[in-house]
């Protein structure tokens, strides 16, 4: 082991009293994140085997590898655990439960009992889910629809729903602990527009978290009603009504692609800022904006139900809607890439995620307005134009900001620096081999080729090979950090409190900080201020 | 078709395909042009001002009201004149043609079920003629499957418990794959087929060698009889009960105050939940018979109470 | 004075801590109503998918037990505004009687639905349980009854737990825990509890009155 100094350490929110007891006892959001971040990684590893086994599957046409009912076990638990386990807590729940308190000049979140219930709900839910998933497994698909979930599946879907209300109230509890931490426990002279985008970002999002997750967490109730007493409040040949179940699950899932996408948006505002040391073009605007997406964001689901048998009037007055909500998506594009303007830009590894998360966004966000255009989207939905789409904006997006910031933070968490190199090479491995994995799915959708397809036509071969050779070179590229990270944890450089030379009150104190956060209360100024010398 | 022509578009088999193209295409250029005006941008600047460049850094600044007012409002102008165009489209495709022939499908785990008027039936192939409008009145039997021709550019979902329709013109000759693109449970990728395209006479040439002895309606008469409803709304019926005659498309006064067209969801409704839509002036005597009769036979049984309205002069159930 | 808030640690002053609380209660509110409001609106789609059945199914609940009960809980709302007013005026005492009386309406509220169901039980109106109906509106009366259970049970439980907070509350007001300076506590349960008493306002008229009109 290097010689650390021993009292570079001494006294960080690590080191103290670090007892197993001690850690699951923990009322310290910093720990709560570490306990948070080791679950989301167990469950992304669980739900990227599933994916590995589903594009193993689809190389050859008749499905060569496992039954249709395997099968569609396999995307049902890579959906479910990717989508509730992964996707909606990762960026909130580490990085946020991480770097709100810090960025605002806290001690802690305002209710740290709350934030480790949160966790253990989190956790027991995922653990009771992947129970059932795996002991017999459940054949819905995660949107669950009605009346197959109800009335025809003969899966654990009673079970699989209970795992994921429970976690739903882990999102409403850190979403209201996130909003009253923002609103009430800044310290004094961090006004609402000194605020860094990532608090923003996680502002947002907690507002999305608390008013959405009641809904889906009724609707998975009332799903569990339904096939338990047989009666019918979504099943039509009990006179109910399946319109009724899509119209509630989307009511929260589309807001949840939200809830995934503004954290995400407000790490790569952090990052593209610090390795342009430039202040971010248009803060307002990307203020506005965030805003503007978390509320026009409740207002879309029915895009999700074009051809579902809703009424053409309602159909357009969704679309036009969903033509509105690019818009803000668009102004931040757009202010990122002017925010690189004049820059003085360097291409450490968060900045490499950073603009490859632009990137991806970008192709997923354009590829949205054609399937925001009901005419567009009745050939192209529940094909696989869609699986591209949403893995361009939530894979592409999402998940490279969070190794982004997981990157850029790192130092932060750890007091170490991972291997600049393989950092590098892994961000560029898997922005290769994502836009091999779902670039051809695109092509694929276009071409007829519905999603949730255990077999397919022989002349989609050549380019579901081609996706799952993708998805190889992808998967390289997520197993890359587990490994240097690690390494880091004993073998990294000690990075020191300040390795980017970075301008947010998180840099002020130590790394690892203290468990009280700051030792000296920290000087608020600009989050922003690469224009002025560090002081 | 071979594994070599995998980047061949697909065909555009109707009269919607190659204007859905169209727009596709459009978006399809404006995206890329926008995606690659961005990357364009993104990589100049990180070339030109990375770090330790001779590039000047004069004049730089970090907001403008301007440049923030263009890139909202020229997107949102693009944005409205797409989903205009895309409107008027959605719209059309939405709207059978007052001519469309109407065929019936029936979805189940795992198969498609088609009835045509002339009382053919067939699963997983429907056969239409070329350049003929068709519509398709579609119901599920189980869950929701949604009916997916992609050279058609068409798609339904086909919902349990109520009717709904798509339609299209097949402009190309052949055989074109037919898809369930509802996740459906096991055999969900198995439930395809294909919609063969014919020249007229090659299909009323298929109709009478597809084995149907009787018609839809005449099919439906025979369930009007067997089924004992002849015994209440037939023309000698002593029983008070509506006469079925030029009933369908008409509009009826129903017992509550209200009013109901009397189209296909409404008969189905008479005849499974007698009681929700009675019709004024008689009596609430009439069973339910839902769970009695397949998903089919009540295809059969409003084509039959159609037939009625365009023949006015035919006795009901004689 | 009788009692000295306790700061937290993440907290520096006692204003920050209760302004948190407040915030934080109010955002538990706004999730509640979203709970709440998905059952409402599933009601109401059945009722329009089922007018006739779930008007039959409505005549078939206690509406003089159900206008008692919405008595019941209106009056226990006030009371526990008037226990937050006794604390603000150091009236331990009243206050100690105030949410006695608070937690004895909603025991009552809750005993008077247990007759309503246990009613229901005796005419076999419980789906899944014993429910044996006949007639072609039997499966709306069952859809009727399931929703009813449902939302009167999910709203039922909010009662139970306000009890229970509110009885705590009482015996730390009789052991001196609240003064004129420390009372959030108190307010946000009450905050709690009127929100229970609105929900229960909406719930009332939807499952007892409506269906008997016309």
């Amino acid at each position: 082991m290097n010689a650390i100094d021993a009292d570079a350490l001494h006294g960080s929110f690590l080191s103290r009293d670090y007892s197993l007891r001690a850690w699951l006892t923990t009322l310290d959001h910093k720990r709560i994140a570490v306990l948070y971040a080791l679950g989301i990684t167990l469950f992304f590893l669980l739900g990227g085997a599933a994916a590995t086994l589903i594009r193993l599957n689809l190389v050859t046409p008749d499905g060569a590898l496992m039954g249709a009912e395997a099968y569609n076990k396999a995307f049902t638990f890579h959906g479910v655990i990717m989508v509730w386990f992964f996707l909606i807590p990762s960026i909130p729940t580490t990085l946020g439960n991480f770097l709100l308190p810090l960025m605002i000049g806290a001690r802690d979140v305002a209710f740290p009992r709350l934030n480790l219930t949160s966790w253990y709900l989190y956790i027991g839910g995922g653990l009771f889910t992947i129970a059932a998933l795996l002991a017999g497994g459940v054949d819905t698909g995660w949107t669950f629809y009605t009346p197959f979930s109800t009335m025809f599946s003969n899966s654990n879907v009673f079970l699989v729903v209970a795992g994921v209300f429970v976690t739903g109230f882990s999102s409403i509890l850190t979403g209201v602990n996130f909003i009253v931490t923002t609103h009430a426990l800044r310290t004094a002279g961090m006004s609402w527009f000194r605020l860094p985008l990532f608090v923003w970002g996680i502002y947002a999002t907690s507002l999305v978290m608390v008013l959405a997750t009641p809904v889906l967490a009724m609707t998975l109730a009332l799903i569990a009603l339904e096939r338990g007493l047989g009666v019918g409040i979504f099943d039509p040949a009990l006179g109910g009504d399946p319109l009724l179940f899509q119209h509630l699950f989307w009511f929260y899932s589309h807001p949840a692609v939200y809830i995934m996408i503004l954290p995400a948006m407000g790490v790569v505002s952090e990052i593209i800022s610090c390795f342009a040391r430039r202040r971010v073009f248009g803060y307002r605007f990307m203020t506005y904006s965030m805003l503007a997406i978390a509320v026009i964001g409740f207002m879309v689901w029915g895009h999700h139900m074009f051809v579902a048998g809703m009424s053409t009037y309602a159909s357009l007055i969704f679309s036009l809607l969903s033509f509105l909500v690019a818009v803000p998506s668009a102004i931040k594009v757009f202010n990122w890439t002017t925010t690189l303007r004049k820059g003085e830009i360097s291409f450490e590894a968060p900045m490499l995620y950073a603009l490859g998360f632009v990137g991806l966004f970008l192709l997923g966000g354009l590829t949205g307005l054609i399937l925001a255009a009901p005419a567009l989207d009745v050939p192209l939905t529940d094909t696989y134009f869609v699986v591209a789409h949403f893995h361009y904006v939530m894979v592409g997006g999402s998940v490279m900001a969070y190794l982004g910031g997981i990157h850029y933070w790192w130092p932060k968490i750890t007091g170490r620096l991972y291997s600049e190199a393989w950092a590098r090479f892994a961000a560029i491995l898997m922005f290769f081999g994502f836009n091999l994995t779902f670039f051809p799915q695109y092509i694929l959708g276009y071409e007829g080729m519905p999603r949730r397809y255990h077999s397919y036509l022989p002349q989609f071969q050549v380019l579901n090979v081609l996706s799952s050779a993708g998805a190889s070179i992808l998967a390289m590229g997520y197993i890359l950090p587990v490994f240097y990270l690690l390494w880091s944890l004993r073998r990294g450089a000690v990075a020191g409190d300040n390795p980017w030379n970075a301008r947010g009150l998180e840099w002020q104190t130590t790394s690892p900080p203290p468990p009280e956060n700051f030792v000296r209360p920290p000087q608020v100024r600009d989050a922003y201020a690469y224009d002025q010398p560090e002081p | 078709m071979t594994t070599r022509n995998f980047l061949v578009l697909i065909p555009q088999a109707s009269s919607l395909a190659p204007r859905i193209d169209a727009l596709f295409w459009v978006m399809i250029g404006l995206c890329s042009l926008v995606a690659v005006g961005v990357f364009v941008v993104i990589v100049f600047y990180c070339i030109r001002y990375r770090r330790g460049s001779a590039a000047s850094r004069e004049g730089w600044h970090n907001q403008s009201l301007g440049l923030e007012l263009t890139w909202t409002l020229v997107p949102c102008a693009l944005f409205i004149g797409v989903f205009v165009w895309s409107l008027f489209l959605f719209v059309e495709a939405r709207t059978p043609p007052p001519d469309a022939q109407t065929l019936y499908v029936v979805a189940k785990q795992w198969m498609w079920t088609i009835q045509h008027p002339g009382g053919q039936r067939e699963i997983n192939t429907l056969h239409v003629p070329v350049n003929t409008p068709v519509r398709l009145s579609m119901t599920s039997q189980d869950a929701i499957h949604s009916f997916y021709v992609p050279a058609f550019r068409v798609k339904q979902d086909v919902l349990p418990g109520r009717y709904t329709q798509l339609w299209f013109t097949a402009t190309r000759l052949g055989r074109f794959p037919l898809f369930c693109a509802e996740y459906c449970g096991l055999d969900h990728s198995r439930m395809g087929g294909a919609v063969v395209v014919m020249r007229a006479d090659d299909y009323s040439r298929w109709l009478a060698g597809a084995g149907a002895r009787d018609t839809l309606a005449e099919q439906g008469a025979a369930l009007f009889r067997g089924r004992g409803c002849s015994g209440c709304h037939g023309d000698g019926a002593v029983v008070h009960a509506p006469s079925l005659l030029g009933l369908y498309g008409g509009s009826v006064q129903l017992a509550d105050g209200g009013r109901a067209i009397a189209d296909d969801r409404y008969l189905r409704d008479c005849i499974l939940l007698p009681r929700t839509q009675r019709v004024a002036g008689y009596p609430p005597i009439m069973p339910s018979f839902a769970g009695q009769l397949t998903e089919e036979e009540l295809i059969a049984l409003i084509a039959y109470i159609k037939s009625l309205a365009a023949a006015p002069g035919a006795g009901a159930g004689q | 004075m009788s009692a000295v808030v306790a700061v937290e640690q993440q907290y520096d002053d006692p204003v920050q801590q209760r302004e948190a609380a407040t915030l934080g209660m109010w955002v538990f509110l706004a999730t509640e109503i979203l709970f709440f409001g998905v059952l409402f609106a599933s009601y109401t789609i059945c009722r329009v998918l089922h007018p006739i059945g779930f008007a039959i199914a409505s005549r078939r609940t206690d509406m003089p037990l159900g206008t008692i009960e919405t008595a019941v809980l209106l009056t226990s709302s006030s009371l526990i505004a008037l226990a937050v007013r006794a604390i603000k005026l150091d009236n331990r005492r009243l206050a100690t009687w105030l949410l006695t009386g608070t937690a004895a309406l909603g025991v009552s509220f809750l005993v008077m639905h247990g007759f309503e169901y246990f009613h229901e039980y005796r005419e076999h109106l419980i789906p899944g349980i014993d429910f044996m109906q006949s007639g072609p509106q039997a499966p709306a009366i069952e859809l009727f009854f399931c929703l009813y259970y449902f939302i009167t049970g999910f709203h039922s439980l909010h009662v139970f737990i306000g009890v229970s907070v509110i009885l705590v509350l009482a015996l730390r007001v009789a052991r001196g825990s609240f003064g004129p300076q420390r009372h959030t506590t108190l307010e946000l349960t009450a905050l709690y509890w009127h929100l229970v008493d609105i929900v229960w306002i909406f719930v009332y008229p939807l499952i007892y009155l409506i269906g008997r009109s016309g």
